[in-house]
């Protein structure tokens, strides 16, 4: 699916990705970790790729093999790869009342991997894999 | 899609924000108004009753993060209550449970208030 970038779409994505890994016969608590975190990535791409203009789109594509749900996410945004990024020491974070981002590190937790690829002049992709056997 | 509203009652001086639906970046703006409207009439007390959350993601997180430290620092809180396991875990996950009281029913976060 191809959506506008504007965080009023996430419910619509959201419920794209549930339809597709719910016709996979997929665990509902599976289910719901792939959910948040497609949400958790759609919402950095609308904010940081993109910095929420709304005149610009992704695109979100859903790959199904008996081993693995993968979810990839293509923008033409600025690129940001997460492999730079360390997760935050979570204790530290909430004694310093931080705000933000957790989006990424969320995505860590709940998926098997996280992948960014620069695709040389075509985008940004990140693909999000979960291990369904 | 992506529903969200909250309500607002009053509990003697505990101020209790139910929520209802789907919270995301795109709604996590909605209560942020609502914890604001608390505060700008100095109501510190706040428990908020999550029984009829379907959904949170971080940006919904955010909102109790941006505002923690002002309550704590006017005598008031924010308590949590009445989660469901999907959205409970979500907070355990993060490790929020480290910084935040949260209760099995809205009743006992208010009384923790009265104790």
């Amino acid at each position: 699916m191809k959506v506008k970038s504007s965080t009023e779409n996430l419910g619509v994505i959201r419920q794209f990705v549930e339809e597709k890994a719910s016709q996979s016969g997929i665990d509902k608590s599976i289910i719901d970790k792939i959910v948040l975190a497609v949400d958790e990535a759609c919402t950095n791409i609308i904010k940081h790729a993109y910095n929420y203009d709304a005149s610009t789109e992704f695109v979100i594509r859903v790959l199904i093999s008996k081993e693995e749900f993968k979810v990839l996410l293509i923008d033409h945004g600025k690129s940001f790869d997460p492999s730079q990024v360390a997760d935050p020491d979570m204790p530290t974070y909430l004694k310093q009342r931080r705000v933000g981002g957790l989006g990424l590190h969320l995505m860590r937790h709940l998926m098997d991997t996280v992948e960014y690829h620069n695709l040389e002049g075509n985008g940004n992709q990140l693909i999000l894999t979960k291990k369904i056997a | 899609m992506a529903e969200f509203s909250t309500k607002h009652r009053e509990n003697g001086e505990v101020n209790i924000i139910e929520l209802n639906g789907y919270l995301d970046a795109h709604t996590a703006q909605h209560l942020e108004h609502a914890i604001s409207d608390l505060i700008t009439k100095n109501k510190y007390k706040v428990v908020v009753n999550f029984e009829q959350l379907k959904y949170i993601s971080s940006a919904g997180l955010g909102v109790f993060m941006a505002f923690i430290e002002t309550m704590r620092t006017n005598s008031g809180d924010i308590k949590l209550a009445a989660m469901q396991p999907s959205v409970y875990n979500i907070f355990d996950l993060l490790g929020f449970p480290l910084l935040y009281e949260i209760f099995p029913t809205e009743t006992e976060a208010v009384s923790k208030f009265n104790q």
